[in-house]
């Protein structure tokens, strides 16, 4: 406990951070249970390994990450979308495609062009993994992701009837009038958003965690659509705090920290579920 | 004037032309079957009649102020629905969606005509219940009840009652037939060519050219449903009785 209030006390951006951790896992789990319905959950895999190419060319430019990858990320999620619409390229193995690619063409910018500032490992291992411990946020990020996590959830809640008709029945909603094209392409530009958003502190591999897990575990227990989202909203948000607070205390990375908490709920989660469907 | 007409219609997918020439009008209280093989472009003629294709030449009319987004479609279910998270009710008031505009929330009145179409249809007890672990047939009355309150007009039902046993087949049969009799004007694509001959008004026969388009006792007597009944083996003298008992109402 005195750990905790020495760390609130000493490093304000803790306390933004951990505001902040919380709004993006919220957001990563909103946007996860319509993602994981409409099988999309590799396509966030897929993008996140975008942002860390993208991050890496920002890296070796000296630019400030989040402006390069934001609408890198955001292009690659639509083209990632149409892709899936087309049926000469399998949307699977183009998400393998790129996903394996930007990977590569990531690290060998690292390595072609190395930051003065540190060493190649550790830019990759903070890129990929995100921050290794929860003082490393930055104080910038934190307003911008504060500001985009409003976005995001704004936009969720003011479309979720919509979301919901296009996640269900994308040919019923456009048959009757609904353009579930603009719909899916907002939904991708989300997941693009939410991404880059999380890739700083939880790094590129591990925000897949934020997003499927929480909408998993509440579809073992929830049965109905409404139920699922704000169920998968409170584990988010439980992850996040419970995630953070081990994290200072034992000094664990933020990223692995927050996605093995998700897996544990799940597992819990799993368990309900399980005793749920044994007693009928 | 008719609900949908077409005109020198043709349709078909990535250049290939399927279905040429074809020319048939929908009209008020309609009950169309459109009956074919497989692969004669039924399919195919119903997406580019709601809009999911586009047409590959011909004119597609809709009047009677009938608006695209007017049409209410029962569709054949897809793999996602089948693990989907959502309650009876949840699904059928998405179909009121079409009403919305921008507006973020269900207005009272499409609450109302939710839970009106869902008495309609006998399924109000089922609402709260999670659409993945309802029978198949409740789940088509689910999507039927869906479908209506997108348009209480005109409905494109496709293969409504595949995968569903006799009993539930015959319901969702008398379900249909009620509802064209309180005015819904009802397209069906079909393969059951016994129930289409009893319950429709009018066929449409398509094949790589559409064969037949007219009255059901013409259909009947043509030589396209003698063919067709030949070569599926079916026996034409044990369709014609439910026939000739009068489910003519046009």
């Amino acid at each position: 406990m005195e750990t905790l209030i020495f760390y609130f006390k000493t490093y304000p951006t803790v306390r933004y951070s951990v505001l902040v951790l919380t709004l993006v896992s919220l957001c990563a789990a909103l946007l996860g249970v319509s993602l994981v319905l409409k099988r999309f959950s590799m396509i966030g895999d897929g993008l996140s390994h975008v942002a860390f190419g993208a991050t890496s060319v920002a890296t070796a430019a000296s630019f400030t990450p989040v402006y390069i990858a934001l609408p890198f990320t955001v292009v690659s999620a639509v083209l990632l979308l149409r892709i899936r619409s087309n049926t000469k390229i399998q949307g699977d193995a183009a998400i393998a495609m790129i996903s394996a690619g930007s990977l590569a063409f990531g690290y060998m910018i690292l390595n072609l062009f190395p930051s003065k500032s540190s060493s190649i490992s550790a830019d990759a291992c903070s890129t990929l993994f995100g921050s290794a411990s929860i003082i490393g946020i930055k104080r910038s990020d934190v307003i911008l992701c504060a500001v985009l996590a409003f976005v995001v959830l704004f936009v969720f809640i003011f479309f979720y009837h919509k979301i919901f008709a296009v996640t269900f029945d994308e040919n019923f909603a456009t048959a009757t009038g609904t353009k579930a094209e603009i719909y899916n392409t907002l939904i991708a530009v989300i997941t693009g958003v939410v991404i880059v958003m999380a890739m700083n502190m939880v790094g590129s591999l591990l925000i897949s965690a934020l997003i499927t897990f929480p909408a998993l575990s509440a579809m073992r227990v929830f049965k109905t659509f409404k139920k699922v989202i704000i169920c998968s909203a409170f584990i988010a948000v439980f992850c996040a705090l419970i995630g953070t607070v081990i994290c200072i205390l034992a000094s664990t990375p933020v990223g692995s920290t927050i996605a093995l908490t998700n897996i544990a709920v799940f597992g819990i989660f799993y368990l309900i579920g399980a005793l749920k469907s044994g007693k009928k | 004037m008719a609900l949908i007409k077409t005109e020198n219609f043709s349709l078909g997918y990535e250049g290939h032309v399927i279905v040429e020439d074809l020319n048939f009008e929908v009209n008020e209280g309609d009950y169309l079957c459109i009956v074919g093989e497989n692969g004669s472009g039924k399919s195919t003629l119903m997406k580019t009649l709601l809009g999911l294709k586009s047409k590959m030449g011909g004119a597609l009319i809709f009047g009677n102020g009938l608006r695209k987004n007017q049409i209410g479609y029962l569709p054949q279910q897809t793999l996602t629905q089948r693990d989907f998270p959502a309650s009876a009710y949840e699904v059928v008031i998405s179909g009121c969606l079409n009403r919305s505009g921008l507006f973020p929330f269900y207005s009272s009145r499409q609450k109302e005509s939710a839970r009106y179409n869902m008495k309609l249809l006998g399924i109000t007890d089922l609402a709260g219940r999670c659409y993945r672990e309802l029978s198949g047939g409740q789940q088509q009355r689910v999507l039927l009840a869906r479908a209506l309150c997108a348009s209480s007009k005109l409905l494109i039902l496709d293969e409504p009652v595949s995968g569903l046993d006799p009993k539930v087949t015959q319901e969702m049969y008398s379900i249909i037939e009620h509802l064209n009799s309180c005015g819904v004007t009802i397209v069906m694509v079909s393969h059951d060519i016994e129930a289409s001959i009893k319950y429709a008004s009018h066929i449409l026969h398509i094949s790589h050219k559409p064969l037949f388009f007219g009255r059901t006792e013409d259909y009947l007597k043509s030589d396209v449903f003698k063919v067709f009944c030949n070569t599926s083996k079916t026996d034409i003298a044990a369709m014609i009785p439910p026939q000739s008992d009068g489910k003519e109402n046009n």
